[in-house]
């Protein structure tokens, strides 16, 4: 379970213009579910997302992680919730790690190399055994059915295509959540469907599934536990 | 123990397939940079090389010459005073030179005549070194004609073109009888141009370098260390003033590589906040550009210096040797013994190849430290 505590963030807090993205959020995001972040561009999704995903900090408030593998990070045990908040980066590296697994509104991949090398790319500075990693691999992308596309340079890929890749490097370390951002923004009505059953299937495997979005193919699916509305930077509905 | 290892091997092939992705700025980089190392090794290796013969060439000189000196200019010497020079004690043998420098104005160019006593060496003829051959167009057996101190003509047989080994000395070189010498530059008989000395002891060299002052007040005893100073500065006079030259292209290339370096693009950027996103940590993320921008110097520096070494020795310095050979239009043409000086070439490697890999590093670290969302949003 993942749970924000007056969670706050602003941008150029020590300038004269500070922009406030995320306003006093508290939050209890449920484990093994898919939960869902509604409400129009600049409303603080993306930021709430990156909080929680350990890819920023924020200005004000606690976000506690329960439930994390005893081998996150060194002494912690079974069953103790995690406050991340005021952990040092190369911790927040290694929950970023092992914990989420991030798909990207843009899919974030790096152009001019392979499909195959871009999913394996977050295992790289763990030092796992490269022939285990790319078996691995291979056979994520095989299930999302990019088998022909192995050794293509991503940016030969249509746009399902492309995100596809991202699933699969999303899932090379087996996070306990997947984030998603927008992730049907570039997606026709049947690619985002697509996605969607995709999404079921991830969740019926136990993953937490945590999606920001404005699309009703999302937010309306019955996949969706539970539906988040927010605007200018706070919760407005579903809290 | 394998995992870290494993770790530096994936990053470092990641460094690769990201140096092989961004070819043509890369390439043109490692151009510029060769090419900097190129000139600066080339330099090093030929003053290096130059040295070494001018050291090798100068254990055959006598341990100390003797000039007169009137008015603070080089006189002749009488050779009468050899015979009292000889009678110091640790004197091993004085030996009276007659030499002088010829202007030939077909050529432009001045030849060093001397007086040899070889006794192969026959009147009217002469041994030239093969700067003088080549300039002139002769081979042995042919004639050259100089002019003699009155205007008037002098023929001289060529019997001996000397042996290319001592071209850096002997390039410019004329040797004749001492009857010759006389008779071109109407040198007086008793009169040497100096006098060569060899000690049995060098020790002692001082010492008797004392005593002939005392007892010609108006000489100037100069030591073989001194000629091989000499040597060694004008040697590095001339590296100097080309490291000079070369300071503004290393200038440029400090400007050039600083804007690439440090130019970290967009892209490049927006690559780190990926990379981090994905789990990548900071330090990671700069062993990645270390290794990239490690690959980058060690390419330039290794092709620049094996580029040098082929230049300077396989094809003896062609691009400069005008520039750094001697002061005659008689251009010595030799082949180079290598002489590596790991001292220097060190040097040229920290002074290289670290500024270029702390200047990619540092606007890395700067990317590299942020959060990975702010990274990906600037």
């Amino acid at each position: 379970m993942i749970e924000l505590v007056h969670v706050e963030k602003t941008y150029q807090a020590d300038l004269a213009t500070p922009f406030t993205a995320v306003d006093d959020v508290s939050l209890s995001i449920a484990a093994g579910k898919l939960t869902v972040l509604k409400g129009p561009s600049g409303s603080g999704k993306t930021t709430l997302l990156t909080l929680i995903g350990c890819m920023a900090r924020p200005t004000s408030g606690r976000i506690h992680l329960h439930g994390l593998p005893e081998d996150t990070l060194p002494e912690l045990k079974e069953g103790d919730a995690l406050e991340i908040t005021s952990l040092p980066e190369r911790f927040l590296t290694a929950i970023r790690r092992r914990t989420f697994g991030f798909i990207f509104q843009q899919f974030n991949l790096i152009r001019g190399i392979s499909v195959l090398e871009n999913v394996m790319l977050p295992t790289y500075p763990t030092g796992e055994d490269h022939q285990r990693v790319e078996a691995s691999a291979i056979q994520r992308l095989e299930a999302l059915g990019l088998a022909r596309h192995l050794r293509a340079p991503v940016d030969r890929l249509s746009g399902g295509e492309a995100q596809r890749v991202a699933i699969a490097r999303a899932l090379i370390n087996d996070p306990l959540v997947i984030i998603a951002d927008e992730p049907t923004a570039h997606l026709d009505s049947k690619l985002s469907e697509d996605f969607m059953e995709l999404m079921g299937q991830f969740k019926s495997s136990g993953k937490t599934l945590l999606i920001t979005s404005h699309d009703p193919i999302v937010y309306g699916s019955p996949l969706a536990d539970r539906v988040v509305e927010m605007r200018d930077g706070r919760i407005v509905k579903g809290s | 123990m394998r995992a870290p290892i494993q770790r530096y091997r994936n990053i470092l092939d990641f460094a690769l397939s990201s140096l092989l992705r961004r070819k043509g700025r890369n390439l043109a980089l490692i151009c510029v940079y060769t090419l900097v190392i190129f000139v600066i090794a080339s330099l090093i290796f030929f003053v290096q090389a130059l040295k070494r013969e001018a050291r090798e060439l100068l254990i055959q000189a006598p341990d100390m010459v003797v000039q007169r000196m009137v008015a603070g200019r080089h006189d002749p010497i009488p050779t009468i005073q050899a015979e009292a020079i000889r009678a110091i004690r640790g004197v091993e043998a004085v030996q009276p030179r007659l030499w002088g420098y010829y202007y030939d104005p077909v050529f432009g160019g001045n030849l060093t005549v001397m007086a040899a006593s070889d006794q192969e060496l026959a009147v009217d003829s002469v041994w030239v070194g093969r700067g003088v051959a080549r300039s002139m167009r002769v081979n042995e057996g042919d004639l050259i004609s100089l002019r003699g101190y009155g205007g008037q003509p002098i023929l001289f047989a060529v019997q001996k073109i000397l042996p290319e080994a001592s071209e850096l000395v002997s390039s410019d070189l004329v040797l004749m009888s001492e009857k010759d010498v006389r008779a071109l530059f109407n040198f007086p008989e008793g009169l040497a141009t100096d006098l060569a000395v060899t000690a049995g002891n060098p020790r002692e060299l001082a010492t008797i370098a004392a005593k002939i002052v005392e007892l010609f007040p108006d000489t100037r005893p100069i030591m073989k260390t001194e000629i091989l100073r000499t040597y060694e500065a004008i040697f590095d006079w001339r590296g100097g003033l080309m490291v000079v030259v070369l300071g503004s292209a290393i200038l440029a290339f400090i400007i050039f590589a600083w804007d690439k370096a440090t130019g970290l693009s967009a892209e490049e950027r927006k690559e780190i906040g990926i990379l981090k996103s994905i789990g990548w940590e900071s330090s990671d993320v700069l062993l990645l550009k270390f290794w990239e921008g490690a690959v980058v110097s060690l390419t330039a520096f290794l092709s620049g210096v094996l580029l040098a070494y082929v230049h300077v020795f396989f094809f003896s310095a062609s691009l400069f040797e005008h520039a750094l050979k001697g002061w005659s239009v008689l251009f010595p043409r030799y082949r180079l013994v290598p002489a590596l000086d790991a001292y220097q070439l060190t040097v040229l490697f920290f002074l290289t190849v670290l500024p270029y890999t702390a200047a990619t590093l540092v606007p890395i670290w700067r990317a590299a430290t942020v959060d990975p969302d702010a990274a990906m949003r600037s």
